[in-house]
């Protein structure tokens, strides 16, 4: 075998397989979802049928439409927290953190979280925020309250805490990244032009780190969009979440074309946020420093 | 004409070790272009720096325009920095990079604009107005730094290494641009640059830093021509050092002993007679005397190496004790170039007494 053939098998070889592992394990699941989505429950099984029954119901039954709404909702309140906390604590880490060795160990303690199990960090919330978890140990202790409060647990509230504090390190990262490959002297020449820290912050910092936001916003937003863990621990009974729906309609519902239908929406609507925030990323800043 | 700039003791001290800037006082006119000039680690940038007001000084105080600025933020001050990498926002068009400056000096958005075209203009970039400084090159981007600067008609321009991020031949080129920058908009010029050249070329006035103090100030020719120290010397231009001793010396003369003969020198200080000293001379300031002439201050040796350089050629003169001189010829014609000397063979050269440097010990910068 002459070695151009040779290298283009080997060429076919690299690619092959990954392209073989997406269609097998990621588009061949979309169609199937898809090809569900329009059939029809009929039990104790489905019937095959070309019909959009399904998606009728979803944007029609309000039961639907207010998870949907909440789902939205909830994702985007934890987007806005977590951007919140972790810009600030971003920019300290970048700006004003004098220590290097400071600045590590502030860094690692957001990502190491990453690194525990999922299922247990959502659990710590419970302990925390339950009748008989801290917070309220701490609050009758000092005597805010007198008896254990059950406000804190099994509501959007404890779902929007757990979940920020879950996704946040999503957040940290690409901010911090983009904040780190600002230029100093960028900020030097702001003030050189006279303006002062605040004005430096409005006009330079704060839209070369846009790329950064706009990534952090879609990681969050989309994770948490798909999460159905946390309403599951600490959601209580009116914290299902579009994935709760989803995971009902597969299981106990027995109806997998609309569970279909709705996972093919919420596949649409992150889709369409992750080419938008592509969009403004691409577009945000002039190219490279 | 008034001192624009003063700077009194000034000086930044990292730790009791560590000394960026070392009791500096400076005092700059109105409308000079002034060239702070050292190796790396000397000082300057940071000297630069703490009138720019970037960096605090640990003593002293900085007056500008007899005002005291010493703890103002820069953003205060009425100075402006063009950057060693420009600093130009990424994110801004080169129009809004220029007219950013003129925002929180009360102008109109029209106002910006013309005096923003205006400054671009200056510079030769009027058509970029709209482009986006990562569409520009490396020179461009630098006359867009110096309009944003100007534009904001500071009292005094702060460069740090302006051009030492441009190619050689452009770097040339804006070295006479900016000076006729500096003439056209009359405003006082500070530059940081460890190029001796570019020193000597632009400014009115050289300061040479070592260590963090001022080792010399004065006019390039003067520098050039009559360096206080080693360092200087050695900084500014070639110079040849060879270790000499005092044989016999006058008030305003004296005869000195070196390993390749003796030479009269001219003094501007009282020296001991048997002192040690070391005399430097610049290899131009030579002359390679042909066999059999007779001349009065001479040194001999020979030759070990000749270096070409097409203006003319560099010969290496190891003299009795080992120590190599420089000596510079211009091969004026095609006839002069047939006259090189050969490697080995026995070379003596003459300098003027007037072209020789003293400095007091056994120094070997």
């Amino acid at each position: 075998m002459s070695a151009a053939p040779r290298r283009n098998l080997a060429g076919a070889l690299i690619l092959g397989i990954p392209i073989l592992w997406i269609l097998v394990f990621m588009l061949l699941p979309y169609g199937i979802i898809v090809t569900y989505s329009f059939w029809i429950k009929k039990y104790p099984s489905f019937m095959p049928a070309f019909q959009l029954g399904n998606y009728v119901t979803l944007f029609t039954d309000p039961q639907y439409l207010q998870v949907m709404a909440r789902t939205l909702k909830i994702s985007t309140l934890v987007s806005l927290c977590s951007f919140a906390l972790a810009y600030p604590f971003a920019y300290y880490l970048v700006f004003r953190c004098r220590s290097q060795a400071l600045r590590t160990w502030l860094y690692m303690a957001v990502i190491a979280p990453l690194w525990v199990s999922y299922l247990l960090r959502a659990y710590v919330w419970k302990t925390i925020l339950g009748t008989e978890g801290i917070l309220n140990s701490f609050l009758i202790s000092t005597g805010i309250i007198a008896e254990p409060s059950p406000v804190f647990l099994y509501n959007q509230f404890a779902m929007v805490v757990t979940l920020t504090y879950i996704f946040i390190p999503f957040m940290v990262m690409p901010i911090y990244t983009a904040l780190e490959k600002i230029p100093r002297n960028l900020s030097e020449a702001s003030a050189d032009l006279g303006m002062g820290p605040w004005r430096t912050f409005l006009h330079v910092t704060l839209p070369l780190s846009m790329p950064g936001v706009a990534a952090g916003f879609t990681l969050t937003f989309c994770l948490s969009f798909g999460d159905f863990v946390a309403p599951f621990l600490v959601g209580g009974p009116d914290g299902n979440l579009v994935a709760n729906v989803i995971a009902t309609q597969f299981g106990a519902a027995l109806n997998w074309p609309l569970g279909s239908a709705l996972a093919i929406v919420m596949l649409i609507i992150v889709l369409s946020i992750v080419s938008l925030s592509d969009r403004l990323e691409s577009r945000g800043n002039g190219g490279e420093f | 004409m008034a001192a624009i700039i003063e700077l009194e003791n000034l000086s930044k001290h990292y730790s009791s070790t560590i000394i960026g800037v070392d009791d500096v006082s400076l005092s700059v006119e109105d409308g000079e272009f002034v060239t702070l000039l050292g190796p790396s680690g000397c000082g300057k940038s940071t000297l630069l720096r703490m009138i720019g007001g970037f960096e605090a000084p640990t003593h002293g105080r900085i007056r500008l325009a007899e005002r005291d600025v010493t703890w103002d933020p820069p953003y205060k001050r009425a100075v402006n920095m063009v950057f060693q990498d420009y600093a130009l926002f990424p994110h801004m068009t080169v129009g809004e990079n220029i007219a950013y400056g003129l925002k929180m000096m009360g102008m109109g958005r029209a106002e910006q604009r013309t005096a923003a075209l205006e400054a671009l203009t200056l510079v030769g970039l009027a058509d970029r107005f709209d482009q986006r400084p990562n569409q520009l090159s490396g020179g461009q981007r630098q006359r867009v730094a110096l309009a944003r600067a100007i534009v904001r008609r500071p009292k005094v321009l702060l460069l740090d290494e302006p051009l030492s991020a441009l190619d050689a031949r452009l770097r040339e080129q804006m070295q006479i641009e900016l000076k006729h920058l500096h003439d056209k908009v009359g405003i006082t010029f500070i530059m940081v640059t460890h190029d001796q050249t570019e020193a000597l070329v632009m400014s009115d006035r050289v300061v040479v830093m070592e260590q963090g103090r001022i080792a010399q100030e004065g006019k390039p020719q003067d520098l050039y021509d009559h360096p206080v120290s080693p360092y200087v010397a050695n900084f500014i231009g070639t110079t040849n050092f060879v270790p000499a001793t005092v044989a016999d010396a006058t008030e305003a003369a004296a005869t000195i002993e070196t390993a390749a003969g003796s030479l009269q020198v001219l003094l501007d200080r009282p020296v001991a007679k048997g002192a040690e000293m070391t005399l430097g001379f610049r290899p131009e300031k030579t002359r390679a005397l042909a066999e059999g002439e007779a001349a009065e201050n001479a040194l001999s040796g020979h030759v070990a190496e000749v270096i070409y350089y097409g203006l003319g050629v560099r010969v290496s003169v190891e003299i009795a004790d080992g120590t190599r001189l420089y000596v510079d010829s211009l091969l004026a014609d095609a006839l002069a170039r047939s006259t090189v000397p050969q490697v080995g063979t026995k070379m003596r050269v003459a300098v003027e007494p007037h072209n020789i440097f003293l400095f007091d010990g056994r120094v070997a910068p």
